[in-house]
């Protein structure tokens, strides 16, 4: 679309710029104050430069939760996309059950992160969970609280719970878009299923996808609440993520120099990946000429 | 149901002479019957949890810990009870809606005239600025614990609503102003030079005409901001300690000496997803757009 060009514009943006500014630009430079200073106690600060950088860079500990941020990450979309993209091309396409699907669908999208971590851990329990129980029940050895395997699973799992609806909902969204005329002719040319799907669903639904992945990678990286009440990062270090363990740098420890740098270098290494995937999503978005 | 979960697009295609003899094949080859099963099976491992859930509301501890079964044998309602009747149980769903209804009514009001700057006009910086909202959105709230806690401390708004609502609207703002963005774009312009050249001033048109033209898209972001305000706990239970403490700060009341009082744990969940639960109905068939930051 062709738009003016209107300066005065900047006025209407205004509003968001202080806001924003206030309650992300103030902070983060706090952080970047934290991340180059050292105090002996009693709010005297002095300058550190980039030591703090060096000594998280060289951190065994950073690079571990690092590690199992990336698996998570890469495990969370492996399952949930394909799921997601699955899940919607079985959607009733109107009528009650498409209304019925979609709200049902929704539902754990609006479940306090916490109240997620909470249902799977009352799900999974050996002594009263559903899960738990069953799978005692038929011989497996699953305790989520010990297991390294078993902690792992279960907070997978409760994410593919989570979250996977919202792959599929925009999956289904891109499917609606699709004018019946594209499905009749690939019926005249006696397509198959799966050529309908490569040809014809899948660039269709490709935008809002890069959308979902966005999302989802995304939410992954900064994923707290969840394991965090489930298995607490344990057993030992095995589910503490990035987030997990910097809560545990900054808060609990008051470590705020090394926490500060640590929170910086995540943040630039989800801003890089997300600018990639933004990037891919703008060119997308103006190939079909938005 | 099996008509319409057939093939996409197989349904109502008018005139098609072939329909009668490809229907046989279609649904051999799409197999209706077999997404119905997908589709149960899904929604059935997103439920069963959930029921798990309130099952579990719905019975004693002693039940819950004493013997297993898939149903409650005795069924309480105690444990709602417990939750209904004490000031620090149901304050935190009062607190938890202050913050979040402020946010939701901050965020809108800021967004609203930057989103419609965005989607009609182009200015200096205009693609960085929208760029640089949406890595607010992508900021792990964990890094801004800290910061946000020493920021209103500082500035004297520990444990209000206001400072919850405030820090919400990190990523809360960003995600309004992307899906109303993504509904103004469908308005034409042809309509604000109209409305200008009919003597409208701007402000007097954008709430006049342009607001009930996107009354969905305000729908829709205000859904959003309410739900991520409402499922964030990570920030919320920072700004917090008495006064403005979260309903999902208060669960963990529930770890006690005497272990975890799993009914009332619970049953304090369940009362959690009955806010969504209310609103998505109204939502349902936009959802999908506002996730995808009205790009559909």
């Amino acid at each position: 679309m062709n738009k003016t060009v209107n300066q005065k514009a900047w006025f209407l943006v205004l509003p968001v710029l202080v806001l924003v500014a206030f309650s992300a630009v103030i902070p983060l430079m706090t952080v970047v104050n934290y991340s180059v200073q050292d105090t002996f106690g009693q709010n005297v600060f002095f300058w550190n430069g980039i030591m703090w950088f060096e000594e998280m860079l060289n951190s065994e500990r950073m690079w571990n939760a690092l590690g199992r941020q990336v698996v998570f990450s890469a495990i969370i979309l492996a399952i949930e996309v394909p799921l997601g993209v699955f899940v919607a091309l079985n959607m009733p396409k109107k009528g009650f059950w498409a209304s019925f699907c979609l709200v049902v669908m929704s539902l754990p999208l609006l479940i306090p992160w916490n109240v997620v971590g909470t249902i799977w851990q009352i799900f999974g329990r050996v002594d009263i969970g559903l899960l738990g129980y069953t799978l005692d029940a038929i011989g497996i050895d699953y305790n989520y609280t010990q297991g390294f395997f078993a902690a792992w699973t279960t907070v997978i799992v409760m994410d593919v719970w989570h979250w996977t609806s919202l792959v599929a909902l925009l999956a289904y969204a891109g499917l609606q878009s699709i004018p019946d005329a594209y499905y009749q002719a690939a019926k005249i040319d006696q397509a198959s299923r799966w050529a309908v799907f490569r040809y014809i669903e899948l660039p269709k639904m490709m935008g809002v996808l890069m959308i979902a992945i966005l999302l989802r990678f995304m939410d992954s990286f900064m994923i707290y609440t969840e394991p965090f009440v489930v298995t607490g990062g344990g057993p030992g270090n095995a589910t503490t993520f990035l987030s997990i363990d910097l809560v545990k740098m900054a808060l609990g420890q008051f470590d705020l120099g090394p926490a500060a740098a640590f929170s910086l270098m995540y943040f630039l290494v989800i801003l890089a990946i997300s600018w990639v995937f933004y990037t891919v999503m703008v060119n997308l978005d103006k190939r079909e000429g938005r | 149901m099996s008509d319409t979960t057939s093939a996409p697009g197989a349904a109502g295609i008018p005139g098609d002479v072939s329909a009668a003899r490809n229907t046989a094949r279609t649904a051999r080859r799409f197999r209706p019957s077999g997404s119905a099963v997908v589709m149960a099976l899904y929604l059935l491992f997103l439920m069963l949890p959930i029921y798990w859930l309130i099952n579990m509301s719905l019975k004693t501890n002693t039940e819950i810990l004493g013997t297993f079964s898939l149903w409650p044998r005795n069924l309480t309602f105690e444990n709602y009870a417990t939750i209904l009747t004490d000031a620090s149980w149901y304050m935190g769903y009062v607190n938890s809606l202050i913050y979040v209804v402020m946010n939701t009514a901050i965020s809108l009001a800021v967004a609203l005239p930057a989103a419609y700057a965005f989607s009609r006009y182009s200015f200096v910086g205009d693609k960085h600025l929208f760029f640089w909202l949406l890595t607010n959105r992508m900021a792990p709230p964990a890094v801004f614990a800290l910061p946000f806690f020493q920021l209103y401390s500082s500035v004297g708004l520990f444990d209000t609503h206001i400072a919850v609502a405030l820090a919400h609207c990190l990523f809360n703002v960003p995600l309004a102003v992307w899906i109303l963005e993504g509904f103004m774009r469908g308005v034409p312009r042809e309509i604000d030079e109209t409305a200008y050249i009919d003597g409208y001033s701007f402000g007097r048109f954008f709430v006049k005409i342009f607001m009930p033209l996107i009354a969905s898209g305000i729908g829709v972001a205000a859904f959003f901001c309410f739900m991520f305000s409402w499922v964030e706990l990570l920030l919320s239970r920072t700004l917090t300690s008495v006064d403005a403490k979260p309903i999902a700060a208060t669960m963990t009341r529930t770890v006690g000496a005497a272990g975890i009082d799993w009914g009332v744990l619970a049953a304090a969940g369940v009362l959690t997803i009955i806010p969504g639960a209310l609103v998505i109905y109204f939502v349902r068939n936009y959802i999908a757009k506002g996730f995808a930051l009205g790009r559909v």
